[in-house]
């Protein structure tokens, strides 16, 4: 019963986006195309940081692993575009391996500052092999190239259909893992670690497994993003694009299934109408952090479940 | 002298610095047996179980668990292994639901049935009519018998209660010792407490420890009229 009305809202939400397909205006279209691929990378964020409680911030890097990963296959190799995708996917997850099996030997801040510094050298990376990456100015990936099955991904249509076709199948996979048993030990970790190792659990297996899957999640998002949006640049995978994510899960409510989705959308309109108004929109975005911060911690979707929809998932 | 013995450790080591916390410890666990293990403040008590349950690594000595060596396995694997450990400092997860905190210990031992063993568990102190309730809204007595019943929900071959009684009232306690007493002889339990009326009454042997040895192990009568131990601990 529990399971099912979670079942009924999350297909909900992807019925809605589905009607919005035809009926959003170009511009937000568009926009909601952009929203739902940067929401696959926040989910995978939120696997590690709100399911078990790994606060990284240097996800960039993993989302970098699949944009690169995807983009210079593709430019080098002329790869196809399904072959790139997966290939950034499993890039996502190799980097989320090499880094957790360094990483996660550290707790808290240390595991902040290390991963941080991880997601900085692979930047560095990036600008220093310029010749293959062209650095910050970064590779157009041609029309040519961003074809999938014969699906124009250039074209506004196809492309919002695959974004959502992308969303879809990982929100409702992550759903099953949040709702599975090694979605408890998750949680588990994140409440309190000593007990959960008390209770058999090795916790050093259980976090490298949740940042793998949190690799694939964020792999999978900068394949998609470089693809779909034609462009694979540093500035993708710098320090901007760790705290991102961190920001969406926050707003929506970290350590809930439609969170990310809900802070990456209310997040880029809250930009979008400050940049707008004022130039200082950075200043708007800070203001509407203090004040979450302040009055919901825990999120909108995790202060809703904390007075009362105890079932949100 | 229990038929079978379920746990053995020799010359068992931990010094911390110049303390010597527990210093050459032999010891026996008979299976299906309750033993108490009692001793003044800073003995060396929580140190020498933190040792069999993995906690804290041991320096020197060995420990088996139906004659496996376990002396080098971490202590999620000893957990697997059949000891189950509960904390002195009542450790459960607040933020989940009671459910959830008795399933976890369920299927830490992959449960087929995950609904119906943790509704036992649950059941086997009372609580299961607040399985839905959030653990950290329970009192603090039902806390503390919910971190038993995580304990039975991992069916342990051995079962380490760490200061169990400590700030229940009395009621509670009757409540606790049935629930100890129905826990053997299936499983064994090893006592840290405090409280001699609940050693006296619920074991079937004791061990003191005092400065990190052991002064003396025996049945409860034996114990109480043991004259080391008087001048130690009971006080004359």
């Amino acid at each position: 019963m529990k399971a099912d009305r979670a079942l009924v809202l999350h297909l909900g939400v992807l019925a809605v986006l589905l009607a919005l397909h035809f009926t959003a205006p170009a511009y937000h279209h568009t926009n909601i195309a952009r929203i739902m691929v940067l929401a696959i990378y926040a989910m995978g964020y939120n696997i590690a940081f709100g399911y078990t409680g790994l606060l990284s911030l240097g996800h960039a890097l993993l989302f970098g692993a699949g944009l690169y990963g995807a983009g210079l296959l593709v430019y080098h190799a002329d790869a196809s575009a399904p072959v790139a995708i997966i290939a950034g996917l499993l890039a996502g997850g190799a980097m989320a391996l090499a880094v957790g099996l360094l990483a996660l030997r550290t707790a808290g801040v240390a595991f902040m500052i290390v991963t941080l510094m991880f997601a900085q050298a692979g930047y560095l990376t990036v600008l220093y092999f310029g010749s293959y990456t062209r650095g910050d100015e970064g590779i157009v990936i041609p029309r040519a190239a961003r074809m999938l099955w014969g699906l124009d991904l250039s074209d506004d249509n196809t492309r919002y259909l695959i974004a959502l076709a992308l969303f879809a199948t990982a929100l409702l996979a992550n759903l099953a893992l949040a709702q599975s048993r090694f979605g408890r030990i998750m949680v588990a970790m994140r409440e309190n670690e000593e007990r959960s190792r008390m209770l058999g659990f090795n916790p050093f297996t259980v976090k490298l497994t949740a940042l793998i899957v949190s690799g694939l999640y964020s792999g999978l998002s900068g394949a998609a993003y470089g693809l779909m949006f034609g462009y694979v640049g540093a500035s993708l995978a710098s320090v901007q694009y760790s705290i991102l994510p961190l920001l969406y899960v926050l707003l929506g409510g970290a350590g809930t299934v439609l969170g990310p989705f809900l802070g990456a959308l209310l997040m880029f309109y809250l930009i979008d109408y400050a940049s707008a108004v004022t130039d200082a929109h950075q200043f708007v975005t800070g203001a509407a952090l203090v004040l979450l911060i302040l009055f919901a911690p825990k999120g909108i979707l995790g202060t809703l479940r904390a007075r009362g929809l105890k079932w949100l998932p | 002298m229990a038929a079978m013995t379920l746990l053995q450790a020799r010359g068992l080591t931990r010094h911390f610095g110049g303390l010597k916390a527990v210093d050459g410890v032999d010891f026996d666990l008979g299976e299906g047996e309750i033993h108490a293990l009692i001793g003044p403040n800073g003995a060396g008590k929580t140190t020498f179980v933190s040792l069999l349950s993995g906690r804290i690594p041991v320096q020197s000595g060995t420990i088996r668990l139906k004659g496996r060596d376990i002396t080098q396995l971490p202590a999620h694997a000893r957990v697997r292994a059949g000891i189950a450990y509960t904390f002195q400092i009542t450790q459960i997860y607040a933020a989940l639901s009671v459910f959830d905190n008795v399933a976890l210990a369920a299927q830490s031992r992959h449960s087929h049935h995950l609904k119906d063993d943790a509704m036992e568990a649950l059941a086997g102190v009372g609580l299961e009519g607040r399985a839905g309730q959030t653990a950290g809204t329970l009192s603090y007595g039902h806390q503390r018998l919910l971190e038993v019943a995580m304990g039975l929900a991992l069916k342990p071959k051995l079962l380490i209660l760490d200061e169990p009684t400590q700030g229940l009232a009395q009621g509670e306690i009757e409540t606790f010792k049935g629930i100890v007493r129905g826990v053997v002889p299936e499983a064994t339990v090893l006592l840290i407490e405090h409280n001699m009326d609940v050693v006296m009454d619920l074991a079937q042997r004791i061990t003191v420890l005092n400065f990190g040895n052991v002064l003396a192990t025996g049945t409860p009568e034996a114990i109480r009229a043991d004259r080391a131990v008087q001048t130690a601990y009971l006080g004359g």
